[in-house]
């Protein structure tokens, strides 16, 4: 079919709409019983095995860069006793989310998408269909839950490696004192930050699953449209944990009263 | 005993391009019926439209008296256990064995105990020949196999209307020939009702009691099995006879003064070209039908039929 802007607007408008259709069926099917038990556990085990790597690893530098920034700007201010205040704020405000976001999208994400797409094009979630067996209930919810549970604990894994890099980095690297880069952890951040953060991370878990599983289920065009999915699958998701991310720092200011 | 499945008036497209329209048949309940077509007309879509995967533009199908195509979700997953399907690769779990695929519907839909499952599960797999796979990935055998897994799937629950997505294709002859042999015995056995959809014109001869044939956006005729094969209808004649000459082209349609051409030269005797593919004889006329194996109880439905066939048999022996 020839492209015209009127079909490509109401293509992405049906995609959106279709997506918010699943997205509706999805918090129906998880009242529902019996819960997927097994399910819920092999698919959290195994997208934690394939974030935790990866997302200790990008912790490591994320926390080591904030370090570096920080530690020369507050030698130059005099304000060293400030340095591991604002290194815990960035780490646990932003770079932990932003991190579980990439992780959960790129990593998770294009997992659940390939693997639900390859289903879905050797025709096994028609059959489960007509075996009389809702996909949504059976493979969809378990795993919107994991990701949302391994998107949770990546985020305390992400906040304690990069803390530890940024320690190292500041500490040993660049001769800061160890017990006033300890004393200050609390001086900026606050118990609400980490709340903020674990929340977060559940709605970017939820979400990276939700887009995945839209994708992956509307696979078609065998192969290359598996491929297709993933891909469109981790843009998606990436855009929009970003724009999700910013509307809910935007509001946790207006809610929570700032210390310092 | 089987559901009758009437359908009305169907038509379904994908976007401005339509599959087919104004299909209306009746598949009697307990009967054999096979579904022909040129490849690409749309008869997986059928298929798939009957069992509610697909929600067609217009018209109904009532299968036990509901119409499928206006339930709600929900009762649709209920309706759905009337039937079992057999895709065309089987579309068996990936992740699981073949034990585990086989019995995916028992341990989802009832509460038997393990060893009953067990129990339907090898009987089932012992039907299509299994025994022994009951380990193996779906990864790990042959296309036949996982074709034979996916039918040892489907009837699990012992369905009352069974669709075949082109059971044969992919098969080697003697394969197909047993898969025939069993699709009989089947049907005598659990008297449900049977819905084919393939391209093979010999298993059309000796398998069904009814047969369609969809060309050109429609169901070009369906009806009992020697109504067709008698039929001078030019499309069917073409299809059964596996010829090139006729309606049917490389690329679905052929141009109208080609076809009055071929047609004509068909009319004066003339034939050309290679005829006879994917087991079409290259003529018309009656084929012995193939009856349930000894050993296979025999409904009273199949005592009749055995009983004509016996007859026309003498028929064409005395002539």
């Amino acid at each position: 079919m020839k492209w015209s802007p009127a079909g490509a607007a109401t293509g992405v408008l049906s995609s959106s709409g279709s997506l918010f259709a699943l997205a509706l069926d999805i918090f129906r099917s998880l009242f529902r019983r019996p819960f997927q038990a097994r399910e819920f556990i092999q698919q959290a085990w195994f997208l934690a095995s394939v974030t935790i790597l990866p997302t200790a690893l990008v912790s490591i530098p994320f926390g080591a860069v904030i370090a570096l920034q920080i530690g020369s700007l507050t030698r130059q201010l005099g304000a060293q006793s400030f340095a591991g205040a604002a290194s815990v704020l960035a780490v646990l405000r932003e770079a932990s989310p932003i991190v579980t976001a990439l992780l959960i999208a790129g990593a998770g994400g294009s997992a659940i998408c390939a693997d639900l797409g390859a289903r879905k094009i050797r025709e096994e979630i028609d059959a489960m269909e007509v075996l009389g067996i809702n996909p949504v209930h059976r493979l969809v919810v378990p795993r919107v839950l994991a990701s949302m549970l391994v998107a949770a604990l990546l985020n305390g894994l992400v906040s304690v490696v990069g803390i530890a890099g940024g320690y190292f980095f500041n500490v040993v690297l660049q001769d800061g004192t160890p017990g006033a880069y300890l004393a200050s952890f609390t001086m900026l951040a606050q118990l609400p930050d980490l709340y903020a953060a674990e929340l977060k991370a559940l709605v970017f878990g939820a979400l990276a699953a939700v887009v995945a599983a839209h994708k992956g289920l509307t696979a078609q065009g065998g192969p290359k449209g598996v491929g297709d999915a993933v891909n469109q699958s981790v843009i998606i998701t990436f855009m929009l944990l970003f724009v999700v991310n910013f509307v809910m720092t935007a509001v946790y200011f207006q809610l929570v009263p700032q210390r310092g | 005993m089987g559901v009758e499945i009437c359908v009305e008036g169907l038509t379904k497209s994908f976007g401005s391009q339509v599959i087919w329209q104004d299909v209306s048949l009746t598949l009697p309940a307990g009967e054999i019926s096979v579904m022909l077509g040129p490849s690409g007309t749309g008869k997986s879509v059928f298929l798939k439209t009957l069992v509610g995967l697909l929600r067609p533009d217009r018209g109904a199908i009532n299968v036990a008296g509901r119409d499928i195509t206006r339930l709600r979700e929900h009762e649709l997953y209920e309706v759905r256990r009337l039937f079992g399907v057999l895709f065309q690769d089987g579309a068996l779990f990936g992740s699981m064995s073949l034990f585990d695929n086989i019995a995916f519907p028992l341990r989802e839909h009832t509460r038997k105990p393990e060893s009953e499952v067990r129990r339907i599960v090898l009987e089932k797999m012992d039907m299509v020949g299994l025994i022994g796979a009951e380990e193996k990935l779906p990864g790990e055998i042959s296309g036949g196999m996982r074709k034979r897994a996916g039918l040892a799937r489907a009837l699990v629950l012992d369905p009352e209307i069974i669709l075949f997505d082109e059971p044969d294709s992919g098969l080697d002859p003697v394969r197909v020939a047993y898969l025939n042999q069993l699709i009989v015995d089947l049907n005598a056995q659990t008297g449900a009702t049977f819905l084919i959809v393939t391209h093979d014109i010999a298993s059309a001869r000796q398998v069904p009691d009814n047969i369609g044939l969809l060309f050109r956006r429609e169901l070009v005729m369906f009806g009992p099995r020697k109504q067709l094969f008698a039929s001078d209808e030019p499309v069917v004649e073409q299809f059964l006879g596996g010829r090139m000459q006729g309606p049917i082209g490389m690329a679905e349609e052929k141009d109208a003064a080609q076809v009055e051409q071929e047609l004509a030269e068909l009319d004066a005797g003339e034939r050309r070209g290679p005829q006879g593919g994917k087991g079409a004889t290259g003529a018309m006329g009656d084929t012995p039908r193939l009856l349930p194996g000894p050993g296979v109880p025999r409904s009273p439905r199949w005592e009749e039929i055995a009983r004509r066939e016996e007859r026309s048999d003498r028929v064409v022996s005395g002539t």
